[in-house]
């Protein structure tokens, strides 16, 4: 194909193509392609063991949402930092987490990100600037904004974001913290990840407005839009806010719409939505799908080099679980760990 | 009369106190997360968004500082709201509205008007959930003066104590270990109350008086049970109401003992232990203790989600046996 080596042309040169394909080289979207199998098909490999009895407690999955954790940290850097959700898996995949240490975490291993004591709610890479999911809904959105507002003390240059749900929308924190990030003109994107349901709840039920974005106004922010199943929309839309951020010109909210393809948890039946509504989802709008045809429109991988993609994702699944079976459960004497700073 | 006792789980028991308390006053209503067609997060509240409808069944958005704030404001002025928190410890972003409003409007206002609220908080460990799901937060409401806080350990008792609580003129905080919700047991039909304020002896004996609380009733009956074999003759007293706590059946039952050992999940330092343990040591039941009283509680820690680890946080039955069989042996 004639336009395979030219991804990453200028936008002169290539006018008509979306804004990653212009961006980004095509090493950097096939890597993404890499990355966002690698999210859906860590979760499927989740999902399987806690049905077989390995995994514990609940778990909540993002399947159907990877392109919109995956255009968000494209511009970030492992400086950058993240809060995340309980749907966080994705988010600390995108910030470049090894799912070895995740699927450790998740059997509650030692050689878990957070040493078997988080499990998959409280999910964490710190080295990478993920500072965490969070079992409380807009519990990680204040935190983030002390990030920013850490990294302007600091002057360190770095932005911060926070993922959060529609449903967070309506808590006092979500409102708090972005009057506090605009007033104060904080390095931090606001990435609500719309996927229509807090739990059974959906955002025509739940929240005033239409959309999450019009809540920008309020705080005197850009409020922004985007297909979140799109990645390339998602992206053009995570660069400009941390453009702005990055240039002190202060915080964004972005309002990326999707879809959970799974229940909310592992105690849902799907009694709030329909099967037709989930199909049409899951067939026509897929994230993974989608970008897998534009990146063969563009010519910038075949079905080939799709296949290695996928042969490569099922090898690292399959030896990240291999790790996380082999490796060593806490120690109860370790029980009161942790709780303090151990001070030398 | 003849009252059908039937089998009914803990859950289902809620569910039926909920729904006699809707038949019987048009005041009564439903507030919660996910609580109408979801059901509950644990399936509480069921299928009553079908009975009873979705005005009284009220799905609110995730705003727990609001949604309580919201009850507390419909009690003020005339309704009967029964609020659900999705777990209990979210009622760490409520906090405001039950401890500066629900629990002082009264007093400040100098007896001019009551709160009739009741707050629902599923707690406790033991579902893998990690440390903001899993979290006994009890002693903290207990400690407000104007909230009154229980723990029902069975479907009997949670059933008599919600239908309590609604009739109650005041705010009632009720705490559900997440663990009890399938656990059976006889509940009698239609309505009846359980009093609030009033300890249970579940189990009557001679040698060691064991203070247990929600679901560690049920571990401590077991270690009962098993030590009866050893000879050691246990009388287990169910608290049921943290706050007005009944001070007296445990300084009698100790009178009789001369030995106490409090069970409670909850972290174990300034908790429900220690206002057990000072009621004795300050009445006269004091002079009758043979042995030094023992506490077991959680571990100083936030609850893991290593399975293993998040057991070894809260008393097990063999904790309480080993505990039990020192004290009776006078060991400690
Ligand atoms: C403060 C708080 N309230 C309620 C919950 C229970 N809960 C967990 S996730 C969730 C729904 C969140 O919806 P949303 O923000 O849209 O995120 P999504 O699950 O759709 O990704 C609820 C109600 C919680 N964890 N924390
Ligand atoms: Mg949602």
């Amino acid at each position: 194909m004639a336009t395979a080596r030219k991804a990453a042309n200028s936008d002169a040169a290539q006018p008509n193509l979306p804004f990653a394909f212009r961006k980004y080289t095509a090493e950097q979207l096939r890597d993404v392609l890499h990355k966002m199998y690698l999210i859906r098909r860590f979760e499927e490999g989740a999902e399987d063991a806690y049905m077989r009895g390995l995994i514990h407690g609940t778990m909540h999955l993002s399947i159907g949402q990877e392109a919109s954790a995956m255009g968000i940290c494209m511009p970030l850097t492992d400086q950058d930092q993240i809060t995340s959700t309980h749907r966080g898996h994705g988010h600390c995949i995108a910030k470049g987490a090894d799912v070895k240490r995740m699927f450790a975490e998740f059997f509650g291993k030692t050689t878990g990100y957070c040493k078997g004591r988080g499990g998959s709610m409280h999910i964490a890479d710190v080295t990478k600037g993920n500072l965490g999911a969070n079992g409380i809904v807009a519990g990680g959105i204040p935190i983030a904004v002390g990030a920013a507002l850490a990294a302007k003390k600091l002057k360190n240059g770095k932005v911060a974001v926070s993922f959060f749900g529609d449903g967070a929308n309506n808590e006092g924190a979500f409102h708090e913290a972005l009057n506090m990030a605009a007033v104060w003109r904080l390095p931090v994107i606001f990435v609500c990840e719309n996927n229509g349901y807090g739990m059974s709840t959906s955002t025509e039920r739940s929240t005033a407005v239409k959309n999450i974005a019009d809540r920008a106004s309020a705080y005197a922010m850009p409020g922004v839009i985007v297909d979140g199943n799109n990645f390339s929309e998602v992206a053009e839309a995570a660069e400009a806010a941390v453009e702005r951020a990055r240039a002190g010109e202060g915080p964004t909210l972005i309002e990326s719409k999707t879809y959970r393809y799974r229940g909310h948890s592992k105690s849902d039946r799907n009694r709030y939505r329909t099967k037709e509504e989930i199909e049409d989802w899951m067939t026509n709008r897929d994230p993974i799908a989608l970008f897998e045809a534009e990146l063969k429109e563009f010519g910038i991988i075949d079905d080939a080099g799709i296949e290695a993609v996928r042969e490569a994702v099922k090898k690292e699944i399959a030896d990240g679980i291999e790790f996380a079976k082999d490796s060593p459960s806490p120690e109860i004497r370790d029980l009161e760990n942790y709780v303090y700073t151990e001070v030398a | 009369m003849d009252v059908a006792v039937r089998e009914l789980s803990y859950a289902q028991a809620i569910q039926e106190a909920m729904a006699i308390a809707m038949e019987q006053d048009e005041r009564v209503f439903l507030m919660g997360e996910d609580i109408g067609v979801y059901g509950g997060a644990f399936q509480v509240t069921g299928d009553l968004v079908e009975r009873f409808g979705s005005e009284r069944v009220m799905d609110t958005p995730i705003s727990e500082l609001g949604g309580a704030g919201v009850a507390v404001g419909a009690a003020l002025t005339g309704m009967r709201p029964i609020f659900e928190f999705q777990f209990s410890d979210f009622a760490t972003l409520a906090m405001e509205q039950i401890v500066n409003q629900a629990a002082k409007m009264r007093f400040m206002l100098g007896g001019e008007v009551s709160v009739p609220v009741v707050m629902r908080f599923p707690a406790g460990s033991g579902t893998g959930a990690a440390a903001q799901h899993s979290q006994s937060l009890e002693a903290w409401l207990g400690h407000v003066p104007g909230l009154k806080v229980i723990q029902p350990a069975t479907p009997h008792d949670v059933k008599g104590m919600l239908l309590a609580a609604v009739a109650d003129p005041d705010p009632v905080m009720i705490f559900e270990h997440k663990l009890l919700y399938k656990m059976k047991g006889p509940v009698p039909e239609g309505h009846y109350t359980v009093p609030i304020g009033k300890a249970d002896i579940r189990r009557q004996g001679r040698d060691l008086t064991i203070v247990a609380t929600s679901i560690m009733v049920h571990k401590a009956l077991e270690a009962a049970a098993a030590l009866q074999a050893e000879g050691i003759d246990i009388e287990v007293i169910d608290l049921r109401t943290v706050r007005p706590m009944d001070k007296q059946t445990i300084i009698d039952s100790v009178k009789k003992t001369s030995r106490l050992l409090c069970v409670y999940e909850a972290v174990k330092t300034l908790g429900i232990g220690a206002e057990v343990s000072a009621a004795v040591a300050e009445s006269d039941a004091f002079d009758y203790l043979d042995a030094p009283i023992v506490r077991l509680g959680g571990a100083e820690i936030p609850i893991p989600y290593n399975p293993d680890l998040e057991k070894a946080t809260v008393p097990q039955v063999p904790d309480i046996i080993a505990a039990a069989r020192d004290l009776a042996k006078g060991k400690r």
